[in-house]
């Protein structure tokens, strides 16, 4: 384990040194503060929303706000692991930073370990400090709560731990930049299941239903942000479930209890072809 | 006991391009071999595959006796790679810090100002490695290669960005590391460099091993050159041991003899014969 921890540290000094921090940081400052400016405006004129009948303004303008900015906190942290790991094998080889550290007794899976150990705290506490913060904001502003405080914070650190998986996973095979691309097309195609759900409901489609199913659950961050959006208004019933589930950037769903166990398996076959990738690698 | 590193038959295609071709090579503790080629020969190949970077295709390597993988092995190895970075945002300090960690190494701050003195970059401790030269960065390359004692030392192109005075410092540090027996496996384009510190000399051409042995084993006679009183004379066929033989001869026919050498090939022009002979 000491290399692991050696190398966790290494990254998490990197990740934090690293300019591409500062930028997320300094972005996320800007976002926070136009998001407690539309909420206190969005709040000042809740009368004057007119959403469809049997649904309460406040519920609606909360909800529907609320889930935009946890696509923001999902988006951002998305960007911010990505950036940490998109060169850790083939671009830092081909920068010549990993020869030097694998020459030394740690092993590929410990790097691998290591370096992604590193993404995911860093990635999980930006979001949850994003992800508080916006609840904060949208609560005492707003006076509107979601239904399930923690599980959303937890589903979304969870989706954006799965795209970093997947970035890292990519880095083995590819050198930085088409990693970059190539990641940031993979997180697009979740996004675009999301809305074919969205388009899907708003029509029933059972065809557009079940294609936005299978893609979510083929690239699960998406899977995770669905139900995330689920949770926030579990609690609310009848027509306007069926309007939230319309929500920004593929509806709120239900994902059920298969979900943990599916993203689990999900990320142990990630890490099988990854240490296998990693191992044939000639750096 | 085994050699400090060992390979034994090492061949390694890439693609349709053979880039080593049955390579056997031994280093002993305290010996300091210098392996030399065209670009693209195979050193830098070889060189990977004996830390454990890149995969052989057939054959094997060792270090200490152990495959280059294991974790022993690389607690005795040190590298410094042809073409490395280090992350920009450490200093000096930061990155030998690191690598005493990697390597379990218990020297703690006194090593890491030993060593960078020993390169020659003590005033540069705290200084990040995006404000150095290239030349600084290859002197805390050495460095780091150095953390932890390690007793077989594998060494790419170390001085390509060295000005002079920091070659020389080279020669030295490895010289005073062969006297601790240390290993060293050093590739080099500079054969200068080579024929000054080396005590065994590996020549590679399109991935296979064309001639080994000493500087004086790779290079030949060509004769000797006596400077007499009628002038120079050349004797093209005659070798060192002839020189007695040919001077006393010169004295008995009344000849004054002012100076004798025995000429032979620089390891340059040995090397070039031996890569020249291989591309034909």
């Amino acid at each position: 384990m000491r290399p692991v921890a050696i190398v966790a540290r290494y990254a998490l000094q990197e990740a934090l040194r690293r300019r591409v921090f500062q930028v997320v940081l300094g972005l996320t400052a800007v976002f926070v503060t136009l998001y407690a400016l539309g909420i206190w405006q969005v709040f000042r004129r809740v009368d004057q929303i007119h959403p469809p009948a049997g649904i309460q303004p406040r519920p609606f303008a909360g909800a529907f706000v609320f889930g935009l900015s946890m696509f923001a906190t999902l988006f951002l942290g998305v960007v911010l692991g990505v950036f940490l790991t998109l060169g850790v094998v083939q671009g830092d080889a081909e920068r010549g930073l990993l020869q030097p550290l694998l020459v030394r007794p740690v092993s590929r899976p410990a790097l691998l370990a290591g370096r992604l150990g590193a993404a995911w705290a860093v990635c999980t506490a930006y979001v949850a400090a994003m992800y508080t913060s916006l609840l904060l904001i949208t609560g005492l502003i707003g006076h509107w709560w979601p239904d399930r405080i923690a599980l959303p914070a937890i589903e979304l650190a969870a989706a954006v731990a799965v795209v970093v998986a997947i970035s890292l996973l990519g880095s083995i095979f590819l050198s930085g930049t088409a990693n970059g691309i190539a990641v940031f097309m993979i997180f697009g195609a979740g996004l675009v299941a999301g809305l074919l759900g969205s388009i899907g409901e708003a029509l029933n489609s059972g065809t557009l239903k079940t294609a936005s199913h299978v893609a979510s659950w083929a690239l699960p961050f998406e899977a995770l942000y669905e139900d995330a959006l689920h949770v926030i208004t579990e609690h609310t019933t009848g027509f306007a479930t069926f309007i939230l589930r319309l929500g920004p950037f593929g509806g709120a769903h239900n994902a059920g209890p298969l979900l943990g166990p599916w993203i689990v398996l999900y990320a142990v076959a990630l890490g099988v072809i990854g240490l296998a990738g990693f191992a044939r690698r000639d750096l | 006991m085994p050699p400090a590193l060992a390979a034994r038959g090492l061949t390694k295609q890439y693609g349709s391009v053979q880039a080593l071709a049955g390579v056997d090579l031994e280093v002993e503790q305290g010996e300091l071999v210098g392996l030399l080629g065209p670009n693209g020969a195979g050193k830098s190949t070889l060189v990977k595959i004996v830390c454990g970077l890149v995969r052989p295709t057939g054959g094997s390597a060792e270090i200490a006796g152990l495959p280059p993988t294991a974790t022993e092995a690389r607690r005795n190895l040190g590298y410094l790679a042809e073409l490395f970075r280090f992350p920009g945002w450490y200093t000096a300090d930061e990155l030998l810090e690191l690598h005493q960690s990697l390597a379990s190494s218990q020297g703690g701050d006194g090593e890491r100002a030993d060593l960078l003195a020993l390169v020659g970059l003590e005033d540069a401790r705290h200084r990040p490695v995006d404000q150095m030269s290239k030349g600084m960065q290859q002197r805390l390359g050495l460095a780091q290669a150095l953390v932890g004692s390690p007793r077989i030392l594998l060494l790419d192109e170390p001085t390509s960005a060295l000005d002079p005075a920091g070659r020389r410092t080279v020669r030295t540090l490895l010289e005073e590391l062969r006297s601790r027996g240390v290993a060293v496996l050093l590739n080099s384009h500079l054969l200068s460099e080579v024929e000054l510190v080396c005590d065994r000399v590996a020549i590679i051409s399109r991935g296979k091993l064309v001639a080994h042995g000493t500087p004086d084993e790779l290079s030949k006679s060509r004769g000797v050159e006596i400077e007499t009183g009628d002038g120079l004379k050349t004797y093209r066929e005659a070798r060192r041991d002839d020189v007695p033989g040919l001077v006393a001869d010169l004295v008995n026919r009344g000849e004054k003899v002012y100076e004798v050498r025995v000429v032979r090939t620089t390891l340059e022009e040995a090397y070039l014969e031996y890569v020249g002979e291989d591309e034909q």
